[in-house]
């Protein structure tokens, strides 16, 4: 065997971070495309080529979809306000940030419950020939899953943490920047099925 | 009174013990994070999916023989061509590249472990159990055209089960060559392997996860409302991008890297203009773009048309067309034109080169691959009136089949650093050999039946050239593949558990794969190393380069 000459210990390369941050990048291209789709059905619509678009009588709950959009300003504040307080050692600020922005969370999926249940918006409508609400169910839907994650990664990192893992501020990072990309995807989101329709 | 003990019986004893060792092996390589272990099983797999995805391709060579007359059942057509498509791809290609990536980059970077290897696991049983998913359905009258609704829905979400696992396990490796590598290995000093899979994973990073997005819409479409998405037809309109090029050309990427990595090796000096390499391997990484926008960047030249009024309209196509379908095959040429000048002899210095079978196996295969990808650039020119045509089919068995090619001379190569055994180079050549005339008997009579008119996915057509000797052909071709590959995969069997002992360095290579015993321990490496250029190992040989340590 050649012998190499023995190397310092490695610097840290935040590998969470960086696997935390390709992971969001695919779940962009996952939102991305499928609104790229989206507005592909929407043009044909608008343009008579295709299907209808929104069925007759449906409305919109505005106040649940901007609520929801509100809400994570607040969840990118929290999650940030975690990686602050993990930078100081401060164990108390970091889970109150935490379940905040778990709390937050679970508020925007209840947000997205009530949508449905407001919207009574039907997934096969009667002339069967919109695509409307399989598109929107499939979209929104997938966007939970995302927020479940996202749940899922707050209590998970505020266990961690709180349970004594002090030291590994990188998931604490991690943490906050799946959230923002959560908040940017619900962005488009929004603008492009709320907003638009 | 005394009580004897009666003894257990010696052979159920040995049987038991053996039996019991056997369990606990199985046991352990079903919940293995080793990357070792994960990247064999990923590259078993691929190679045995391999097989049957070759095979049916030689059924659909049979059933194309005689136009008149079906073999196999007309219903089951649709779904045996929507097989051979999906499954060259994403049964066989892809996890035979990333399996090689996942076996490999973590050793070639001095890295203990793969990133996240319990994810990396995770993926690979997501494919693995989407893949067994995904012949379930297809089999039983589900997959894209099929007639039981039930298991078209399996398909569907069978399909996007499968992406997600290869999707993670891309993640994993693309972080394991930005997080992981040794002390001094900037970015410029990864060797060509690991570069190509980091190209290759960021791009599938970018595609797979749209390719999933259009299966969650058909999934719920299918299930609720057939009109929109088109239904069992729909399918392969809005996933087929994935499996066509531009697109294959990321997931064969690896198999070009391995050869950038060979070349040198076999020269026995340094990758002359090594920057140039990674920038040829890079530029294969535009097909992502190509997925991700989901649409087929044509050239509709129209004739000789070519006056001022429609000058601009001209350009507009002939630039998106030239970015997105010839600079990736730019990059492999590049790399393929590189191999010469390692190959030339310096003034004053003559070292013989070293043909070895992965070098054989790497060649052939590259060659296979870019014929594949040179033609596949014609059939973007709608002129030619290829599309549609068998032409696609050929084009995408060449750059499939070559980089299969190219990947059992990368088993070839690193199987020493995982196995500790070799295979004899005699024995395994003469399947390379096999292998390009399998790769041009299964591919080459398409392209020329494409321009025949003969049409893709279909069995009953007419038209004046000689079908009936193309599609032999290509019948041949594909049944010599799968004895290509059985061929290697008995070679391999054999070899790598009682073959020759390698050493620790077999090839007389460059880069620190190889600095670590063969085969490689559990944490690959008993203490970190210093990298100080590209090639770490070469720099400790003697050479007729003069090692030059590169300044980063």
């Amino acid at each position: 065997m050649l012998a190499l000459p023995p190397a310092p210990a490695p610097a840290p390369r935040r590998q969470l971070f960086v696997g935390t941050a390709l992971a969001c990048s695919a779940g962009t291209m996952l939102i991305g495309g499928m609104l790229a789709i989206w507005l592909r059905f929407r043009k044909a619509a608008m343009t008579g080529t295709s299907h209808l678009w929104v069925p007759k009588g449906i409305s919109f709950p505005e106040v649940a979809s901007n609520i929801m959009l509100f809400s994570f300003i607040g969840i990118c504040i929290f999650a940030q306000w975690a990686v602050y307080a993990a930078k100081r050692d401060d164990k108390r600020h970091v889970g109150v940030a935490l379940l905040l922005t778990g709390l937050l969370g679970l508020a925007v999926i209840n947000a997205q419950a009530a949508v449905y249940a407001q919207m009574s918006l039907p997934i096969h409508p009667k002339d069967g020939t919109s695509a409307y609400g399989v598109m929107f169910y499939a979209i929104t839907g997938t966007f939970v899953v995302f927020m479940i994650i996202g749940v899922v990664f707050s209590f998970v990192t505020a266990f961690r943490y709180l349970g004594g893992r002090t030291r590994e501020r990188e998931i604490v990072t991690a943490h906050a920047i799946y959230w923002y990309f959560a908040a940017a995807a619900f962005t488009m989101l929004w603008f492009v099925v709320y907003v638009t329709k | 009174m005394t009580t004897i003990e009666t003894a257990p019986h010696s052979t159920s004893a040995t049987s038991t013990a053996g039996a019991s060792h056997a369990i606990s092996m199985v046991g352990a390589w079903i919940t293995t994070s080793d990357h070792k272990r994960l990247g064999r099983m990923l590259i078993g797999c691929g190679l045995i999916a391999l097989l049957g995805i070759a095979a049916v391709g030689g059924l659909l060579g049979l059933e194309r023989i005689d136009v008149n007359s079906t073999t196999l059942g007309s219903g089951s057509i649709d779904q045996l061509f929507s097989l051979f498509r999906v499954g060259l791809a994403f049964f066989a290609v892809l996890p035979v590249m990333l399996g090689l990536g996942v076996a490999v980059v973590p050793l070639q970077l001095g890295a203990r472990a793969l990133a996240f290897p319990r994810l990396a696991a995770a993926g690979f049983w997501a494919w693995f159990f989407g893949m067994a998913l995904v012949v379930l359905s297809i089999v039983a009258n589900g997959g894209p055209g099929g007639g039981t609704s039930k298991y078209v829905a399996l398909y569907i979400s069978a399909f996007a089960v499968m992406l997600g696992g290869l999707t993670i396990i891309a993640i994993s490796l693309a972080t394991t060559v930005l997080t992981t590598r040794a002390p001094g290995m900037n970015m410029r000093r990864v060797p060509t392997f690991a570069w190509s899979v980091l190209v290759s994973s960021l791009g599938l990073i970018i595609v797979l996860p749209v390719v999933i997005g259009a299966s969650i819409y058909l999934y719920v479409s299918y299930r609720y409302n057939r009109v929109p998405f088109g239904g069992n037809q729909g399918i392969l309109d809005w996933t087929g991008f994935s499996m066509t090029q531009p697109q294959t050309f990321l997931y064969v990427l690896p198999a070009v890297g391995f050869f950038a990595e060979v070349i040198p090796v076999a020269s026995r000096r340094r990758m002359p203009m090594r920057g140039v390499v990674l920038a040829g391997l890079a530029m294969v990484g535009v097909a992502a773009i190509t997925g991700a926008s989901q649409l087929p960047h044509l050239l509709p030249w129209r004739g000789s048309k070519l006056y001022l009024g429609h000058f601009s309209t001209k350009l507009g196509d002939l630039i998106s067309y030239s970015l997105f379908n010839i600079v990736p095959v730019l990059g492999v040429v590049i790399v393929v034109l590189l191999a010469p000048l390692a190959f030339a002899a310096k003034k004053g210095q003559r070292v013989a080169p070293k043909i070895t079978a992965p070098f054989i196996f790497g060649f052939f295969g590259v060659t296979m691959l870019l014929v594949g990808m040179v033609a596949s650039v014609l059939d973007g020119v709608i002129d030619l009136g290829l599309q549609g045509t068998v032409y696609e089919e050929g084009t995408y068995t060449y750059v499939c089949y070559g980089a299969i090619l190219a990947a059992l001379g990368a088993v070839t190569y690193w199987g020493p650093k995982l196995w500790g055994r070799r295979l004899s180079d005699k024995k395994v050549m003469p399947l390379a050999l096999l292998g390009v005339l399998a790769v041009v008997l299964s591919s080459l009579p398409y392209l020329i039946a494409g321009f025949a008119d003969q049409p893709a996915g279909a069995i009953t057509f007419s038209y004046g050239g000689p079908h009936a000797l193309w599609n032999t052909l290509a019948t041949i071709g594909h049944f010599l593949m799968v004895l290509t590959v059985l061929g290697y995969v008995g070679l391999a069997l054999q070899g790598f558990r009682t073959g020759e002992l390698a050493g620790d360095d077999p090839w007389d290579a460059h880069t620190l794969e190889w600095a670590t015993s063969s085969p490689a321990p559990v944490n690959n490496f008993v203490g970190l190393h210093t990298v100080m250029s590209p090639q770490p190992l070469l720099d400790l040989k003697p050479s007729p380069d003069a090692p030059k340590t590169e300044t980063a």
